[in-house]
């Protein structure tokens, strides 16, 4: 991981800054994996002056982190899209609590099969949804409003439903939330399917980057320099790898956990829906600007039906995985999920006024908070402090993000960097129109224009 | 003109630069007391840059350049700083509260106030006595949503007059103004002058400076190219025009010779309510048709319910419907929302660009198929190089300045926003598009851009109703002119009998034609 710092800044920082698209949202991005970095490298130093070895970065943390984070990343999933839309969804965690009751219930008390209550979450959760997405969208409460009366609601509900005990799960259903990849029947002493799915991660990158420069090619973009891409390409495959390694060859019995699975498939859903969709182009048109794209044919109270609904179904995913990890559903489940799964999101780039946020940045974001709440806990600092900590990062990342939009850049580091070209962020790009000498040409095209 | 020998203002080569551009290359403009001086030039060409430096949004030391006013060098490190030595800026985006009553308003930031308690007897007399000064008759408690824009221009003026003001600078004033608000402000300010108040005015109405301008600073590429004095004679709107185009201009209008085919689209009887008042009729049994290849105009003061009767016809954007109906090459359609609009090929470009046409987050090639995603999309999914095929097409077509079409659209001048939003529904392929307004705002070569468009699209066979406020504008492209008054359409004049004086009088007299 410092190698892969000290590369970026020995390259070209014009050509670097393409290898993120080139473009605001992707420069902001790459501020905030950077601080990821940064944090992470922090933590595996400090752990080693202070416990005589890098703890951060061993394979026993790093599944604890996704086993601890999983569902909080994968609210932030949900949350960016709905805070996008200028909304905030307060309930999240009463909703995976109420989920989670019911889950375990249906298990314990109608002996549901686990897959058939698995159903049984995500269908309460899409319930939960359309409900808040009525209310918001067609009966116009503010979504804070809702959502707040949400997360009492169900909160409720829950200490409701289980007696404000905890109850239960079957070890079947244990599996999503607490499961590992199973090892093959081979003689290899590593987790053989984490190495699989680490080689299909190199893969999509190889083949992402592929298909970008060929997109950019056949469009006549300007398009970074070949090496770029290369160092692209080999340095996240190689972290990818280092990882899936490291995933791959934890104590005996663990392995990638499922919940990460789970995590992995949804962003890559979510990510391809937001970025190359018609639905999610209406959820950053309305995001953005809700009368222009009512006005354009983007029906924008269904759109914000769907994506509260969308956020409730997810926030049952979580609660499952949770309940599952836990190996029972209790009252206490998912108290401050929301406030996580938030700060992930605006740590992530997105912006409080809405139309602006990225799935990859708001896992990005988690994974912040994620690694920074761990390292602090593997020093052994007080849950006091953690807390102190979490709340300045979070301050500190929006107030950089908005002192950098007042300044017109993209974000301090885009900023930093944009200073070598700034051609794509020229205040007067425009250049002064021309008039035509004469208003006879029989066309009717002005004579002059230049024909660019 | 006076004649005092000491300028009120005197800017000596101002430059400034952002990163990578030289917005002013030493600008020099001298405003001598007392006069109503005009800054013209193209948009983009530094006039608002050159007005943020005067009034401290550019503090001293971000810019190069002496600025000399009333005899002292100043540098001012913010605006409160130029408005303390007497500077006040109206913006064309007024900054007033809108939940505030006028009073409160006036003085925001300037309370009458001792010790921090306001004493409202004294800002009441005071306001009252501001107010008659720019001629606005309205209680002074009532808040400013309930004011026309003409209005809250006014106040934004007697707000200026409570902090004492010696130069006074109106980006755009009457841009947003009906004629008759337009007339009154102008006297206004030339009131002010004969009170002694120097005002500098940025407009894109050449008629408007014509009038009222002592002299005029025309800025083209960020350089002051030259200063009129209009008193010398001799100045007239082409005079203007050639200063900032660097050329003359012999037509503002494309020539075009119209092919008008059959009356494909028509609406019978239409009726709206207003949204939150049931009693008022903001359209009331409109009737109209246009024909293919027809560029329809429709005129109407501010408020006569052109933009309304527009909306209310396009998926009934606005509006409660109340009656009519629409028809469509001999077919009735029937329109109850936006997309239903869309697929039967209509499309409206609305007056206000930027809180209505565009997500301004949003690039140059994704607002352009904003309005058809469906038409690069398959299974629900956007074909990115469709998309960008696209918007490279239309920029070409519509001669969008920008280097790429992932630029942001916030980043684009007026004109060429307004020809992305056009480009965003040229591409639904409409038979009939409604203009609300398409050059307000853009200067004058991106106006002729425009018209070329908009004719371009009429040959095309396809209808245009182009609803303005600039009757030359209506009298140089369109075929055949509605005028509208309070709601209801009152004559339907062909261009060649049309004059500006036949349809004010048909804009402002509430006698529908008999037919």
């Amino acid at each position: 991981m410092t190698q892969t710092t000290q590369t970026k800044k020995s390259g070209g920082l014009s050509d670097l800054r393409k290898m993120f698209g080139g473009n605001q949202s992707s420069a902001r991005q790459f501020g905030i994996l950077a601080s990821l970095i940064v944090i992470i490298v922090f933590f595996q130093v400090a752990t080693l002056i202070a416990k005589g070895t890098g703890l951060t970065l061993s394979s026993t943390n790093l599944i604890n982190v996704v086993n601890q984070y999983s569902y909080i990343l994968i609210l932030a999933i949900g949350m960016v899209m709905v805070i996008i839309m200028g909304h905030i969804d307060l309930s999240v965690g009463s909703v995976a609590a109420f989920v989670g009751i019911i889950v375990a219930k249906s298990m314990a008390d109608w002996n549901l099969p686990w897959y058939l209550a698995i159903v049984l979450g995500l269908v309460v959760g899409a319930a939960v949804g359309a409900w808040q997405g009525f209310w918001v969208a067609y009966v116009g409460v503010p979504a804070f409003i809702v959502t707040l009366a949400g997360m009492l609601i169900f909160r409720g509900a829950n200490q409701w439903i289980g007696q404000s005990t905890s109850a239960p799960v079957p070890p079947e259903f244990s599996f999503i939330g607490a499961g590992y990849l199973p090892e093959l029947p081979l003689p290899l002493d590593f987790n053989v399917l984490t190495m699989l799915l680490g080689l299909l991660g190199v893969a999509w990158i190889v083949w992402n980057e592929v298909r970008l420069r060929r997109q950019q090619h056949k469009i006549g973009a300007d398009a970074a320099p070949l090496w770029v891409s290369l160092i692209k390409v080999i340095v996240l495959s190689a972290a990818i790898l280092v990882a899936a390694w490291l995933f791959a060859t934890g104590r005996p019995g663990t392995s990638f956990p499922v919940s990460g699975v789970i995590l992995v498939v949804l962003v890559a859903v979510y990510a391809f829906i937001t970025n190359s969709t018609v639905f999610g182009r209406h959820i950053y048109a309305v995001g953005g600007n809700r009368q222009a794209a009512a006005l354009s044919g983007v029906k924008d109270r269904r759109v914000d039906f769907f994506v509260m609904m969308n956020m409730s179904v997810l926030a049952a995913v979580a609660g499952m995985i949770f309940v599952a990890r836990s190996t029972a559903s209790g009252a206490q489940d998912g108290i401050g999920w929301e406030l996580d799964a938030i700060a992930s999101v605006f740590i992530g780039g997105a912006a409080v006024s809405g139309g602006i946020g990225t799935v990859i940045g708001s896992i990005i974001g988690g994974l912040v908070m994620a690694f920074l709440n761990n390292g602090l806990q593997l020093l052994g600092t007080g849950a006091d402090m953690v807390q102190i900590i979490k709340g300045l990062v979070l301050l500190g990342a929006v107030a950089v993000d908005v002192i950098s939009k007042r300044r017109g850049g993209p974000s301090v580091i885009g900023f930093l960097m944009s200073r070598r070209s700034r051609q794509t962020a020229d205040p007067f790009p425009d250049v002064p129109a021309v008039v035509p000498t004469s208003g006879t040409n029989e066309t009717s095209r002005p004579a002059d224009l230049p024909r660019s | 003109m006076t004649t005092d020998a000491v300028p009120i203002l005197e800017m000596r080569s101002i430059t400034k630069e952002f990163p990578g551009v030289k917005a002013l290359d030493g600008v020099s403009i001298t405003v001598a007391a007392g006069e109503v001086h005009a800054i013209c030039g193209e948009n983009g060409a530094g006039k608002s840059t050159l007005m943020k430096v005067l009034s401290g949004v550019y503090p001293h030391g971000t810019y190069s350049g002496e600025i000399w006013f009333r005899g002292e060098v100043v540098e001012f490190r913010d605006i409160r700083a130029s408005e303390q030595a007497g500077i006040a800026i109206i913006h064309q985006e007024l900054a007033l509260i809108p939940e505030l009553s006028i009073i409160e308003n006036i003085f925001l930031g300037n309370e009458v106030a001792s010790g921090g308690v306001i004493d409202w007897g004294t800002a009441r007399s005071r306001a009252v006595e501001l107010l008659a000064r720019v001629g606005l008759a309205d209680d002074p408690d009532t808040q400013i949503k309930h004011l026309g824009v003409g209005k809250q221009q006014l106040v934004e003026i007697a707000k200026a007059l409570a902090k004492d003001v010696k130069l006074l600078i109106l980006d755009e004033p009457t841009a947003a103004l009906n004629e008759d608000d337009s007339q009154h402000l102008l006297d206004l300010i030339l009131g002010l002058k004969g009170r002694g108040i120097t005002s500098i005015m940025i407009s894109h109405k050449l008629n408007e400076i014509e009038r009222i301008a002592d002299s005029i600073t025309i800025i083209r590429d960020g350089r002051s190219i030259e200063t009129l004095d209009v008193s010398a004679g001799g100045v007239d709107e082409d005079r203007i025009i050639r200063g900032m185009v660097g050329r003359s201009l012999e037509s503002r209008f494309p020539d075009r010779t119209p092919h008008i085919g059959e009356v494909f689209f028509e609406v019978r009887d239409w009726t709206v309510q207003h949204p939150q008042i049931p009693e008022r009729l903001v359209a009331k049994g409109s009737n109209l048709v246009v024909r293919r290849g027809e560029i329809v105009g429709i005129a109407g003061l501010m408020g006569a319910g052109r933009t309304e009767l527009a909306m209310s016809i396009f998926g009934r954007s606005y509006g409660k419907y109340v009656a009519g109906s629409l028809y469509k090459d001999g077919q009735e359609i029937v329109l109850k929302d936006v997309q239903s609009a869309i697929s039967h090929g209509l499309a409206y470009v609305s007056e206000d660009r930027k809180v209505l046409g565009l997500n301004l987050l949003d690039t140059i090639k994704r607002s352009i198929v904003s309005a058809k995603l469906s038409r690069i999309a398959r299974r629900g999914v956007v074909d990115p190089y469709a998309e960008n095929d696209v918007a490279e097409d239309y920029r070409k077509q519509l001669r969008i300045k920008t280097p790429s079409v992932d630029v942001g659209v916030s980043k684009l001048s007026g004109g060429n926003q307004q020809k992305v939003v056009l480009a965003k529904w040229m591409f639904t392929d409409p038979d009939l598009l409604i203009l609300d307004e398409p050059t307000r705002g853009i200067d004058v070569g991106a106006k002729y851009e425009i018209y070329t468009i908009i004719q371009r699209l009429a040959s095309q066979g396809k209808g245009v109703i182009l609803i303005s406020s600039e009757l030359p504008e209506l009298l140089g492209i369109a075929d055949r002119v509605y005028t509208v008054f309070e709601g209801q359409i009152t004559d339907d004049i062909p261009v060649s009998e049309a004059t500006p004086e036949n349809l004010m009088r048909s804009m402002t007299s509430a006698r529908p034609k008999a037919k």
